[in-house]
């Protein structure tokens, strides 16, 4: 392994960091309910690449298995927001995050 | 060798998809940019010699979360977003507080990163050491994600399934084209 083989550790990190930047601002300006979840998805990758980084940085699989259980995490999330996004859209007939702004009709 | 172009070229691939994703108004097209930006990181991942982790992130992100977003966008046959005034004023407000941030974090981990580097391959990351480390160190936690899944899955069942007033409806075959909202209402306390 010679020196050019290796990325500094910092570029992921800013990777990581442009990631969970263009998720938050995703989370503030998007109206679409979908996609302000998606953009929550843009936030956990983000982290994910930071948290893989640090395992190979530090030589321990620790951060690995953390990435695991936020995936799985994750898969949670989304399966249940997306049917209260379901379930929104049926009683408001809209996506509109402005338009949903009580919790009961 | 090749690992800084091929994490550059990723990288930006990666940063491409994410601000595709802010610019496009239709969620279908963020959807599919959200896609890009998962599956590259995956070669990142690879890069980083997590192979268990990049394969885990195709399968289950670029697959089977975005499938369901995909899915959940045709179904509810969601159209292009309308600007209103809180979205200017987040806009606003927001682009440059982030870009501003964003700068800074990037410029302090720029500066204070010694010659530390990630050594490409250095680390034993096999699927069958993540897998001694997860049956084994991580087994109570492990097992507890599944009771999560379990309980994911009735929930979303219960969310998006039709409520009671409505199902009887259709099996009586009466119209239900829009069924009304104090309706709707009603089947929701009675339930």
């Amino acid at each position: 392994m010679g020196n050019l083989s290796n990325v500094p550790l910092s570029y992921y990190l800013v990777l990581s960091g442009i990631l969970f930047a263009c998720g938050v601002l995703g989370f503030l300006i998007k109206r679409n309910i979908i996609t302000v979840f998606m953009s929550i998805e843009l936030m956990l990758n983000g982290v994910n690449l930071s948290f893989v980084a640090f395992a190979a940085h530090w030589h321990h699989l620790s951060g690995q298995i953390f990435v695991f259980f936020v995936m799985v995490v994750a898969a949670a999330e989304a399966a249940v927001g997306l049917a209260i996004i379901i379930a929104v859209y049926r009683t408001r007939e809209t996506l509109n995050v402005d338009q949903v702004n009580l919790l009961k009709l | 060798m090749l690992h800084l172009p091929l994490f550059l070229i990723f990288g930006l691939i990666c940063v491409a998809g994410a601000i595709n994703l802010l610019v496009q108004r239709h969620p279908i097209n963020s959807a599919l940019s959200l896609v890009v930006v998962m599956a590259s990181l995956a070669a990142e991942y690879l890069l980083l010699g997590a192979e268990f982790v990049a394969a885990v992130q195709v399968i289950v992100y670029a697959g089977a979360i975005m499938v369901l977003f995909v899915f959940v966008i045709m179904l509810l046959n969601a159209g292009e977003e309308e600007h209103t005034k809180g979205s200017r004023v987040a806009l606003l407000l927001g682009v440059p507080g982030i870009a501003i941030g964003g700068v800074l974090v990037a410029w302090t981990l720029l500066r204070h990163s010694n010659t530390a580097a990630v050594q490409i391959g250095a680390l034993p990351g096999p699927p069958k050491e993540v897998a001694r480390l997860l049956f084994h160190d991580f087994l109570l936690p492990f097992e507890v994600t599944s009771i999560l899944i379990l309980i994911a899955i009735m929930g979303a069942v219960v969310l998006a399934s039709r409520p009671e007033a409505i199902v009887r409806r259709l099996r009586r075959g009466e119209p239900t084209q829009q069924p009304e909202k104090h309706e709707l209402a009603v089947a929701g306390k009675e339930r």
